[in-house]
This record gives structure tokens, C-alpha cells and sequence, in this order.
């Protein structure tokens, strides 16, 4: 009985949750999972989900599948944003809120933890897969196993996380668990594990992307595409790649030096014994700023390509923008030690670093202009698109004002970690990086599904997120003015600062009223499909290749390959009058499903789960699982299908019927 | 304007070409990363090399003939591995063979000096619990030992492939990355004997 | 209704406790004005941004047919040249106010007021207090500080838990505290008051309790203070220390008299003596340190 109860390392029974709210999330997890199982079950669907979605090696369904999970991730996240919204306007001087304090830290970790890295890298992978190898005019990613696996083991970091809240604990120590604090004598608990490796899984997948996609970008481009020619969708994806490349090896290392640490006893960062905590400052950091500029780039690329098909003009300064993607790209990797400029570096270096911030905002601010000249001079639609992309117009750049302030040291140091600065980052990323992805996910639906999304929910949802993001985001920058700093589940009522954090918490409500009209618009749209199915090609009147193809989109994407002459290519095609192509079919080669991906994601999760608890045999099991996978896979002859031509051409003829039909 | 040009569909070896030029490629692109990983590696060896609280640093605790041994030893592998892909390229499958087998046999020699090293520092009361210079130490020079695991898990791998089924385009391709890998190897180890044994052992 | 709205916040913020824009230190006085000249150069560029941004979409909007549609118009040399130029200059403008300003107020750096001396404060982060010892005038405080006004405080600092962030908004920046390391602040207050204080990064679940009182006095109520803390029953002896130094968590002010001389060297010192392996609790590693024998 004892070794069998050495054999599960640390887990015990005390594992389970304890306090209500923890007790809560954890059932509507497992309770989510068992509903799934048993309609799974009911409707007979686990042969389909298998075939067309667990081993899918498309990088459409690939993307749709990042898409969902992102989005079932910004669920969880915003519970805990709820969660901490009603934490901080009731926890006043002798109320207690509805909170311990133990858990008002997991929240507020697992919120940054699980945005950042499950809904913000969700939503960007999730594009990148549904829209490069369309807009590059190619049937495929580079290496789509290697981009199954990033998907799969992206679901195990997930799921990582996911399962702290029913098995353990999550990390207390902020979504970057600076040591000394995330070391093991003042985090002795299973969290911090629990984060570096849900991150450390997830962040292998990030990687191999990052190298997908690049070579994607570079080698598959279709006949005539020069770089200069690609959508600058492509353009901010491949400057993400780049930057994706050299920022998350260093992300891997500092998780690993902190798991030395917690777990062979090393003293990397320890307070003491030769440890210096300030190192893992830096490295986080030096990972760190780059990852945000990554999250929000492809958004950029995004309202580059809504923006354009929307004012019915091509991109203003197509030139300059390219130039200022690559200009944030390089200038991102030399700023870093402006997230602590208050650690105490000195004069000369902080002065360097806020100077290196601030010129950041030049090339930024190029990209508005150009923006709102793409539109001068146009023929503006006001779909629901272009209203997330107004208000990012207006609040992203306030939040740069701020940006630009903090660049300051000496701002800086009087509102460095207040809400000042937690107001700061989420305006970027929210009026960045979610108002953008989400106004991707709105205008690139109808290519995937044959229908568009119902526009005045849409619209409804658009409005509610910018209000709400106002008052929500607002009182925090006064807040910050007023000495609050971030990560407080507590306060004296002699502060004065319970009516903004009501405000603020009334904010929060409207933006999840935005998300409900969300979700609604997803039940209504799919729920009244069958009306709204028109498989229109172009709904919005595109200019970029994507559009070239039926809706949705074959599995091989195009049936002959494109070979264009400039940029915008699909509206040059509309202009010249191009008729599709009906005839000269060929057979089409595509790679075969494979479980491989999801069978080395799987392993990792185990491996992750056993280091975490101790489970050493696990461990090993979970590491040999991942190396056999890798190496029977590699064993496999027939990795490829063909489509006959015959089937092409039948595929080609129905879409075609279709369209002109509805 | 006439219809959309008609894009003749590459042929069988064009496509083959493609493919491998796209691997090869993907593979050097990865071999970069692999560069920024060691680069973060020997930024904090070098912020804690002097952080032995105390202790004894690297010019009491390395030994430079026995670095200097390994170093050989990894650099001829090197040698050999270059022999196995000329001989690959001849299509000379014994030749791979016993190549890439001396090749194997050297890594595991180096791989064996290595742990006894680790071994023999961590029983004398100088193991990577000891303090943050240690700890530098035994992760930099450990990650470069596990790499070297993993090339000779898969160098092991390629051996029985080849000698299943021969020296077609996918396994010329795969050795190929393989050296690519083996040869980034030595590369790096080169930088940690100058950072780390012969700096290290002048107690810069 | 807009306007409402608008008005409703200017009189907020102007009637509402915001330290940082109404400092009672001569540094918080100057980073606010930093402040406000950041954002009035941001505004040279925002403001025409914002205006272009209505102005365009309502013009250019699809149903308004008499606008001009100029579908092939891409590029401008000039409107290119003048949208990286300008905010360059301004950014260039910030940098050198950045450069001078971070060298001005550096933390790091001494403050003068004429025939005044510096007051002398070490200040210890704890888990989840904060310790204040005044070396020249031999007490110590938990969670309050107080000095005389128009004086410059040099506060030397350090941890003795995790990483934490010694701010007081109403005087002036913050600076992070960490074990192993001294960092130092100098800030001077130059109006009395009470003003609060909290630790600006997390350093686990008591770290809401950890604020405390900074209180700006006049010279003769500055050395009654004193006064009262030297009639303490307490002396900071390392006992009485590492009693403190134990976790706890909203803790009342508290004095003591007598603080061991060199308390504040010794706590920064011993993380980097060979026996502090990280696993054990703060309060035991006093016991080997050399020098510590028999005090």
C-alpha cells in the first residue's frame, strides 16, 4: 500500500479543491467534459471526431479547432476577470469580498496566464492557419504534421491549466512568477509547477509554428507572389514568425531554469546561494516584450485587410507598412528593462531602454495613418469589422499615450505596477490584439462556413466591448494616479477608491454583455444557417487570393494554383474579368490524417502531469511515449493521398452550381 | 484578356526537389533557435559564473586535459560523420554504415567522459545544488549532453534504417540533417570549452 | 450628454485624493510635471489623429455619394515623409527630456536642501510588513515612517522575503527592495501630512495588509516621535527580530527601541553566506553568521 502511495509522488485526496469558488469552477469543468462525452456518445460521433478533427492534418480545420478552444479559453479568463471585478468593489475595510486571498491570487494568475497564452496565441494560430496558405495562394503549410503537433500540444498546455483548478492548485505568483516568490521555500505548493509546464508545452508548440509558418511564407508563395506582393496579413505573419523564432527559446530556457530550480534544487534565481533573482527578470522579460508585439502584429495585418476591402481601396503605402511591421519587429527585442525600470539599473541604462520604447510608437503610429488614409478617399462600409476597428483607432491610441508616458523613467516609477500601468497593457491588447483578432474571426467566417455571422448582433457585440471597455479600463488609470497597485484583494475604505472600482466592475458586466451577444450571434447564425447559406465566394468584396476559392474552401484549397502579377491579386483578377477555371483538372497530392501530433501531445501531458506531482514513473512513460511517437512516425511510408482529377473537377462544378443557385 | 495562364503542375522530382529544399531549409531555420536557446544558456552562465559563494570556481574544479580529451573526441566524430554523408552521396551503404558506427561509438565516448565528469564533481560535495555557478555549469554543459543524447538516439535510429532499407532519397535527406545537427553540436561545444573550460579554468 | 459626462470626470479628478498629481515631495512634484508635458507632446499628434479619424470615416462613408472615390490613390511620398518625421521630432524632443529627467531623479541619487542634514532610514520588506530603522537616532518602526518636513531622507533598502516595491505615491517614485541586494531612494517632502504607503509588487497573501503611514512632521514633532519610539519596551535585538521576521500578516505600527547596530548589513549579508541553501525560513539563518556570536 505504501509504495503504491509513493508511486503517485505528491498526489493525494488533499488535492481536490477546498473553498466554494474553486469548488465551483472545477465541477462546471468536469461537468462541461462529461456533457461533451455523452452527446459525443448519443449522436455516434466519435469515429467522425477522430477521423475529421483529431487526426486532421488540414490546416483549416486546424485553425478552426485553435479558434474554438481560444475562445473557450477567453470564457474561463473572463470569469476570473469577473471574479476579480466583484472581489475588488466589495473588499472594502472590514468586508472581506467574496474571495480568500489564496484564491484571488490564482485567479488573477490563471487570468493573465490563461489570456496571453491560450486565447491571444490561440487566436493568432488559429488565423495564421486558416488565412496564410490561402492568401499565399498554396494548398498547404510547410510541415503539417509538425503544425498538428503545435495545435495538439497547445491543447495539452491548456489542459494543463485547466486542470489545476480540480487536481491542485494554480500558481499565486502573477501570470510571470518572478522568484523569488515562484521558488519553491515561498511557493511550495504544485502551482507555479502547474504554470511553467502548461506554458513550457504549449510554448514548444508556439516555436515549431513560428518555423512553419516562416518557411511556409518563404518557399511556398504561389507563381508570381514576391514578398512584395503578398497581403500584408502575410507580411505581419511572417515578421511574427521571425520574432516568434528568436523570443521563445528564450522563454524555454528561463522555465527550465526555474523548474531546475523547484525541482533538482538548483539556485538559478533563489534568494541566496548564488542565485540572482534579477536574472530571471531580465530573461522573462527579454521574451516577454517581444510576445506582445507578437500578439498584436498579425492583428495589425488583420484591420490591414479589413480596412482596405472595406474602404473598397487598396492599402495606403503598402511600402512603409511592410517597412514598419519589420521596424517593430527589430525595435521590440531592445526595450525590455522598461517593464523594471524600477529595479534599480541606473541612470544610463534605464534612459537607453525608455528611449528605445518610445521609438516604438513611431512606426505604430505610421500604421494609423495609413490606416485612415487607406480610407480617405474611399467608399467606407460600416460592417461590424470596421467597428472594431474604430475603437481601436481611438482607444489604442490613448493606451499609447500612456505607453509613451511610462517610456519615461521617471513616469514611470511613480506608476510602475499600479493600475495605471494595468490599464495601460489592456487597452493594447484588447483594442489590439481581441478587437482585432475578433473582427478577423467575423469578416473570414462566411469563407469557411458559407454564411455570414448575423451582422446586427454583431454590431450590438462591438459596441458593448468598446463601452464597456471604457468604463471598465477607465477608472483604472485614475486609480493608479490615486496609489492603487495591481493584485490587491483588499483595501481601507479611507482610500476613496470603491466607487471607481464599482464603475469598473459595471464596465467588466457590459463588456460580458458584448460577449453574450457574442455567443448569441454564433447560436443565431448557426442555428438560422440553413437560410443564410449562400456560399457567396466574396461576400465582402475582397481583394486578396482567399477569396478566389468557393465557400467553404475545398480541401486542396485551389484547384489549379494562381499564378498572379501584383498586388491585391484577387481584385486584379475581378477587374480583368478572369473567369475560374473549368476545366485542364489535375490530381491533387495531399498529406494523409495521422494521430502522430495528438499522440505526442498526449505523452507531453502525461510527462507535465508527472513532474508536476512527482510521478516519476509517469515521467518516463509520458518522455519514451513522446520519443516512440516521433520515431514511428518517421517510420511511415504512405504519408500522402491523391484526389483524383476526375473528383476535382466534380468538387469544382458543385461549388460553382452552388454559388450561382443561391 | 485571356483566361487565368494555365500553371503547368510540377512534375514528380520537381516536387521532390521542393519538398527537400523546404526541409533542409526548415531544418537550418530550426538549427537557429537551437542558437538563441545556447545564447540564453551562456548569458546566465555568464551573470553566475562567479557566484560560488564561496566556494571553489572553475580553476579549482575543471581539468583541461579532460576537457580538452572530449573535445578531440567530439571534433573527429564531426570528421567521421562528414566520411558517413560523402559516402552517403556515393550511395556506399556499408560505408555509411561503419562511419556513422565510429561516429556513434566517439559521442558515446564523449557522452561517457561528460557523466563521469558530472560524477565525479557532484560526490566531491560540488553537485548543481550547490550554488548558482554549479547550477550554470551543469545546465549549459548538460543541455549540450542531451542534445548529444538525442543526435545519438537518432544517428542509432538511422543506422537500422538504413540498414533495413537502403540509402533512398528520404533517408539521404534525414542523414543529411542529421550531420547538420552533429556538426551544430560541435559548434557549440567549441564556444562552451573556450567560455567555460579555458576561461573558466584561467579563473577569468 | 457627453459633455456631462466629461465635466463629471475634471470634477472628479480634481476633488478626489490622487497622489500622484498632488504631490507633497519635491520629486512627485517633478515627475508630474513630467507627466503632463509627456502627454501635451503626445497630444500634438493624437489630437489631429483623432479629428482625421471622424472626420474621414463620416465623410468617406458609402452612402455619402458626393465624396470623392479615389480607389487607386496608395501612396504619398510626402504624407509618408511628414508621418515618420513628425512624430520622430517628438519622440526625439521626450528623449532628451527622458535621458535629463532619468539622470535628475534618479533613485540612486542624493537630494540637497541648504544647511539641512539628511535623515537616515533602512527600510526592511518583510512578509507582510514593513521594518524601519532609524541608525542615527537608534529606534525602529513597523508600518510608519516619519520625518521631518523639507528634509532629504536617504532610504537605503532591502528585503528580507521576496521582491517587493517600497511606494509612497504621494512623495515620489517607488524602488524595488530584494534580499541579497541594497537599493536606495531619496525623496523629500515639502509639505506635512499623512500619506500612505504600500508595497507595489506581489509578494503573496498578505500582501494587500502591507501598507503603512508616511508621516511628513515638523522638526519638534519629528523628534517627539522619537522620543516615543526610544520609550519603547522593545528592543530590536536579532531574537526580537527574527520574531518579527516571521509571517504575519496586517500588522499594527509598532516601535522599538534600540535596533542592533548593523541589523540592516547583516540581513543583506547573510544571503550570501554559504549556508543559506533556500530552504530554510528567514528567521534561522541568523543563527550562523560570524560576528552575530554572543550579541
Amino acid at each position: 500500500m505504501n509504495s503504491f502511495a509513493s508511486l503517485l509522488g505528491k498526489l493525494d485526496i488533499h488535492a481536490l479543491p477546498h473553498d466554494k469558488i474553486t469548488q465551483g469552477g472545477a465541477a462546471s469543468l468536469v461537468l462541461g467534459m462529461v456533457a461533451v462525452v455523452v452527446l459525443l456518445t448519443y449522436f455516434k460521433r466519435w469515429k467522425w471526431l477522430y477521423r475529421e478533427w483529431l487526426t486532421t492534418v488540414d490546416p483549416k480545420k486546424i485553425g478552426i479547432m485553435y479558434i474554438v478552444v481560444a475562445l473557450l479559453m477567453l470564457l474561463r479568463g473572463g470569469a476570473d476577470a469577473l471574479m476579480m471585478r466583484a472581489q475588488q468593489a466589495t473588499s472594502v475595510g472590514a468586508a472581506h469580498g467574496v474571495l480568500s486571498s489564496d484564491t484571488f491570487q490564482q485567479v488573477f494568475s490563471a487570468h493573465g496566464t490563461i489570456m496571453i497564452f491560450f486565447v491571444g496565441m490561440g487566436l493568432m494560430f488559429g488565423l495564421f492557419n486558416l488565412i496564410v496558405p490561402l492568401q499565399i495562394g498554396s494548398r498547404d503549410v510547410a510541415f503539417p504534421v509538425l503544425n498538428a503537433t503545435s495545435f495538439w500540444l497547445y491543447a495539452a498546455g491548456m489542459a494543463l491549466v485547466n486542470l489545476s483548478l480540480v487536481v491542485g492548485e494554480f500558481s499565486a505568483a502573477g501570470w510571470l512568477a518572478y522568484p523569488p516568490l515562484s521558488e519553491l521555500r515561498y511557493s511550495p505548493g504544485v502551482g507555479v509547477d502547474y504554470w511553467i509546464w502548461s506554458l513550457q508545452i504549449a510554448g514548444i508548440g508556439s516555436l515549431m509554428s513560428g518555423i512553419n509558418f516562416f518557411v511556409t511564407i518563404v518557399k511556398m508563395r504561389c507563381k508570381g507572389m514576391d514578398l512584395m506582393k503578398m497581403p500584408l496579413f502575410c507580411w505581419s505573419v511572417l515578421t511574427t514568425s521571425v520574432m516568434i523564432m528568436f523570443a521563445f527559446p528564450i522563454l524555454t530556457v528561463t522555465l527550465t531554469l526555474l523548474a531546475l530550480d523547484r525541482t533538482l534544487g538548483m539556485h538559478f534565481f533563489t534568494a541566496g546561494a548564488g542565485g540572482n533573482a534579477m536574472m530571471y527578470v531580465n530573461l522573462i522579460w527579454a521574451w516577454g516584450h517581444p510576445e506582445v508585439y507578437i500578439l498584436v502584429l498579425p492583428a495589425f495585418g488583420v484591420y490591414s485587410e479589413i480596412v482596405a476591402t472595406f474602404s473598397r481601396k487598396s492599402l495606403f503605402g503598402y511600402k512603409s507598412m511592410v517597412g514598419a511591421l519589420a521596424a517593430i519587429a527589430i525595435l521590440s527585442f531592445t526595450v525590455w528593462l522598461h517593464h523594471f525600470f524600477t529595479m534599480g539599473a541606473g541612470a544610463d541604462v534605464n534612459a537607453f531602454f525608455g528611449i528605445m520604447t518610445m521609438l516604438i510608437a513611431v512606426p505604430t503610429g505610421v500604421k494609423i495613418f495609413n490606416w485612415l488614409f487607406t480610407m480617405y478617399q474611399g467608399r467606407i462600409h460600416f460592417a461590424s469589422p470596421m467597428i472594431w476597428f474604430m475603437g481601436f483607432v481611438f482607444l489604442f491610441t490613448l493606451g499609447g499615450v500612456a505607453g509613451v508616458m511610462m517610456a519615461v523613467p521617471p513616469i514611470d516609477f511613480q506608476v510602475h505596477n499600479s493600475l495605471f500601468l494595468v490599464a495601460h497593457f489592456h487597452t493594447m491588447i484588447i483594442s489590439g490584439v481581441i478587437f482585432g483578432y475578433l473582427a478577423g474571426i467575423t469578416y473570414w467566417f462566411p469563407k469557411f462556413f458559407g454564411f455570414k455571422l448575423n451582422e446586427r448582433l454583431g454590431k450590438y457585440a462591438a459596441w458593448c466591448w468598446i463601452v464597456g471597455f471604457i468604463l471598465a479600463f477607465g477608472p483604472l488609470y485614475i486609480l493608479g494616479l490615486m496609489g492603487a497597485t495591481r493584485r490587491l484583494d483588499h483595501y481601507s475604505a479611507a482610500m476613496g477608491w470603491q466607487q471607481l472600482f464599482i464603475v469598473a466592475g459595471i464596465g467588466v458586466l457590459i463588456i460580458g454583455l458584448g460577449v453574450f451577444f457574442q455567443l448569441l450571434q454564433f447560436g443565431v447564425s448557426i442555428w438560422q444557417r440553413k437560410a443564410r447559406l449562400d456560399y457567396a465566394p466574396d461576400p465582402w468584396r475582397g481583394r486578396t487570393l482567399e477569396w478566389a476559392t468557393p465557400s467553404p474552401v475545398p480541401v486542396y484549397n485551389f484547384a489549379k494554383l494562381p499564378e498572379v502579377s501584383g498586388r491585391d491579386a484577387f481584385w486584379a483578377m475581378k477587374q480583368t474579368k478572369q473567369a475560374a477555371a473549368d476545366k485542364d483538372f489535375m490530381d491533387i497530392r495531399l498529406p494523409k490524417n495521422t494521430p502522430a501530433g495528438l499522440l505526442v501531445a498526449g505523452f507531453a501531458f502525461a510527462a507535465g502531469f508527472g513532474i508536476i506531482w512527482h510521478i516519476w514513473a509517469l515521467l518516463v512513460i509520458g518522455g519514451l511515449g513522446v520519443l516512440s511517437s516521433i520515431i514511428i512516425r518517421s517510420t511511415a511510408e504512405r504519408t500522402e493521398y491523391t484526389i483524383p482529377a476526375k473528383q476535382v473537377e466534380q468538387i469544382e462544378t458543385e461549388a460553382r452550381a452552388r454559388e450561382s443557385y443561391a | 484578356m485571356e483566361e487565368s495562364a494555365v500553371v503547368r503542375p510540377p512534375s514528380l522530382k520537381e516536387e521532390r526537389q521542393e519538398a527537400d529544399s523546404k526541409t533542409i531549409f526548415g531544418f537550418w531555420v530550426y538549427i537557429m533557435t537551437d542558437c538563441v536557446l545556447f545564447a540564453s544558456l551562456f548569458a546566465t552562465y555568464a551573470v553566475l559564473h562567479n557566484n560560488t559563494v564561496g566556494g571553489p570556481g572553475g580553476k579549482e574544479l575543471f581539468s583541461l586535459h579532460y576537457a580538452l580529451t572530449a573535445t578531440l573526441l567530439l571534433l573527429t566524430s564531426s570528421f567521421t560523420c562528414g566520411l558517413a554523408i560523402l559516402a552517403a552521396r556515393a550511395r556506399d551503404k556499408d560505408k555509411v554504415l561503419f562511419w556513422l558506427g565510429v561516429t556513434f561509438l566517439m559521442g558515446f565516448g564523449f557522452l561517457g567522459l561528460e557523466l563521469h565528469e558530472f560524477h565525479s564533481l557532484a560526490v566531491s560535495g560540488n553537485s548543481w545544488r550547490r550554488n548558482g555557478f554549479l547550477s550554470a555549469f551543469f545546465t549549459l554543459v548538460g543541455t549540450h549532453g542531451l542534445h548529444i543524447t538525442s543526435g545519438l538516439i537518432w544517428m542509432g535510429t538511422m543506422m537500422i534504417r538504413v540498414a533495413g532499407s537502403g540509402l533512398g532519397r528520404i533517408n539521404v535527406r534525414r542523414l543529411t540533417l542529421l550531420s547538420l545537427f552533429w556538426h551544430f553540436l560541435d559548434i557549440v561545444w567549441i564556444f562552451i570549452f573556450t567560455i567555460v573550460y579555458l576561461m573558466g579554468g584561467a579563473g577569468v | 450628454m457627453a459633455a456631462a459626462l466629461l465635466a463629471t470626470i475634471i470634477h472628479y479628478l480634481f476633488t478626489a485624493n490622487i497622489p500622484v498629481l498632488q504631490p507633497a515631495g519635491v520629486i512627485g512634484q517633478k515627475e508630474k510635471h513630467l507627466m503632463i508635458l509627456a502627454i501635451l507632446l503626445c497630444l500634438i499628434v493624437v489630437l489631429p489623429v483623432f479629428t482625421m479619424t471622424i472626420f474621414i470615416a463620416w465623410k468617406y462613408r458609402e452612402s455619402n455619394h458626393k465624396a470623392k472615390y479615389n480607389p487607386e490613390r496608395d501612396h504619398s511620398r510626402l504624407f509618408e515623409t511628414v508621418w515618420w518625421a513628425i512624430p520622430f521630432i517628438i519622440i526625439g524632443i521626450l528623449s532628451v527630456v527622458a535621458w535629463r529627467s532619468s539622470h535628475d531623479l534618479d533613485p540612486f541619487k542624493a537630494l540637497a536642501a541648504p544647511g539641512v542634514k539628511p535623515l537616515n532610514i533602512q527600510v526592511v520588506s518583510l512578509d507582510w510588513k514593513w521594518l524601519f530603522i532609524y541608525p542615527d537616532q537608534h529606534v525602529a518602526s513597523v508600518n510608519r515612517v516619519e520625518f521631518p518636513v523639507n528634509t532629504p531622507i536617504n532610504f537605503e533598502l532591502t528585503s528580507d522575503s521576496v521582491m517587493n516595491s517600497f511606494w509612497v505615491p504621494a512623495l515620489g517614485g517607488q524602488i524595488y527592495t530584494m534580499p541579497g541586494m541594497s537599493t536606495q531612494l531619496h525623496l523629500m517632502s515639502d509639505r506635512l501630512g499623512s500619506y500612505n504607503g504600500s508595497s507595489a509588487n506581489i509578494s503573496g497573501n498578505g500582501f494587500a495588509g502591507m501598507t503603512f503611514t508616511a508621516v511628513s512632521a515638523t522638526g519638534e514633532n519629528f523628534g517627539r516621535w522619537i522620543k516615543t519610539a526610544k520609550n519603547s519596551s522593545k528592543s530590536l535585538d536579532t531574537v526580537a527580530y527574527q520574531a518579527l521576521a516571521e509571517p504575519s500578516h496586517d500588522n499594527q505600527v509598532s516601535y522599538y527601541s534600540s535596533p542592533q547596530p548593523g541589523l540592516f548589513e547583516n540581513v543583506v549579508m547573510k544571503y550570501m553566506m554559504p549556508e543559506m541553501s533556500g530552504s530554510l525560513p528567514p528567521s534561522h539563518m541568523m543563527d550562523g553568521m560570524p560576528g552575530m556570536a554572543g550579541m
